[in-house]
């Protein structure tokens, strides 16, 4: 049976794709990020997840504003790195599982979230960033993924309760499903940021922290969290914190155990980090 | 139910991206997108009025990015800084620069305002 086994919220900043391609992760500025993702790598190699779900957002990397769907999830063998306006980055592309993949659209449907299904879907920096933060590759990565989709930058938005529920709809899923799989969940996203008007590079790492403490021990109080109120405390972008619920969602029931936290707020986005895995 | 977005409490120097910013900015940033093909972007490169004239944006917008003013294309046209930072990638802009100019700083000065200006 399939079995959701941790959950990992992290931010998805694109110059940390920039870094990584560069090399340049042990710069002074840099290693305090980077570092924080050792213990999250060693981890996972333990526990040796079949599959990836990674809640992330498009910020045109494939979706543009003539359809933007408010939930996508991959139905695919295989997602393509994509080409955001910078050109394709040097990682492989990712392999998916179909027959998951569409297990989980269906439990997903008949459990009344109807999502967009695709058949074909490039991945980008919202996806591929968590991925190289949590994996190290070669000519091919060592989880297959489940790419999802949300809407956290054309309003109207999910709500964050919504996004919740979405986790846990595909816990649900996740355990119907008849083949042995362990799951792990990445909610990306956030924290603390706006990129737009003169408010640009406002953070709030008062509110990050919060967040980091409540997304493991009082999930709820964050789904009553409204967009206004997460883009007054914590600037307009930080909406896409939301997507960390649909992370926490899927675990909700089990009894956690953090596996590791960090904080770090260099230039203009808060880059939080906090794995959970499910005691057994 | 709380609003999710209040227009009776608006924030600060912000534009919520809603239907009004997507559709004022709906050729601007379309325009954008399509810089995320590569021969689009040579094309821009190679000759920015003819991509600019073969756009479809009208005269004011064709402006705005020869003016590289992101200030105006953020605040007034609707643009999203997910698309238009594709502008600003095929021009040598970052999304740094685009930042400092909408706060009406030159880019030293917004670094200076960062905890660790070497992540950047
Ligand atoms: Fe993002």
């Amino acid at each position: 049976m399939g079995k959701i086994i941790a959950g990992i919220g992290t931010s998805h900043v694109p110059s940390i794709g920039v870094v990584y391609d560069q090399g340049r992760t042990q710069e002074p500025a840099w290693k305090p990020l980077f570092d924080a993702y050792e213990p999250v790598k060693d981890w996972l190699k333990e526990i040796k997840p079949d599959v990836a779900i990674v809640v992330y957002n498009d910020h045109g990397g494939d979706f543009f504003f003539d359809k933007y769907p408010t939930f996508a999830v991959g139905a695919a063998d295989v997602y393509p790195v994509g080409d955001e306006g910078w050109g394709r980055r040097p990682l492989p592309d990712f392999t998916g599982d179909a027959d998951f993949s569409w297990h989980l659209c269906n439990e997903l449907v008949y459990n009344e979230f109807d999502i967009t299904v695709c058949q074909e879907m490039a991945v980008e920096h919202g996806f591929m960033v968590p991925m190289h933060l949590c994996w190290d590759h070669g000519s091919d990565w060592p989880v297959k993924v489940v790419p999802v989709a949300v809407n956290v930058i054309q309003h109207p938005l999910p709500t964050a309760l919504r996004c919740w529920k979405l986790g846990q709809a595909i816990r649900k899923a996740v355990e119907s499903y008849p083949k042995d799989t362990k799951v792990v969940i990445l909610g990306t996203g956030g924290m603390s940021h706006q990129l737009n008007g003169a408010r640009f590079g406002y953070l709030n790492s008062d509110f990050d922290r919060d967040f980091l403490d409540k997304i493991q021990n009082d999930p709820m109080a964050l789904t009553e969290l409204t967009h206004q109120q997460i883009m007054e405390d914590a600037g307009a972008e930080a909406v896409e914190l939301i997507m960390w619920l649909t992370m926490r969602g899927a675990l909700d029931g089990a009894p956690l155990r953090q596996v590791h936290r960090n904080y770090y707020a260099p230039m203009t986005t808060g880059m939080g980090l906090i794995a959970l895995e499910e005691a057994v | 139910m709380a609003k999710q977005v209040d227009s009776e409490r608006p924030i600060e120097d912000t534009k919520i991206f809603d239907a009004e910013q997507t559709r004022l900015g709906y050729r601007l940033n379309k325009f954008a997108m399509s810089l995320v093909k590569l021969a689009n972007r040579e094309a821009f490169l190679a000759d920015e009025d003819a991509a600019l004239t073969a756009s479809g944006l009208n005269d004011e917008e064709k402006q705005l990015i020869r003016d590289r003013d992101w200030r105006a294309i953020m605040d007034e046209h609707g643009g999203n800084i997910y698309m238009i930072m594709k502008i600003g990638a095929v021009i040598g802009e970052g999304l740094y620069q685009i930042g400092a100019h909408q706060r009406g700083q030159t880019y030293e000065e917004f670094l200076a305002t960062r905890n660790a200006a070497g992540a950047k």
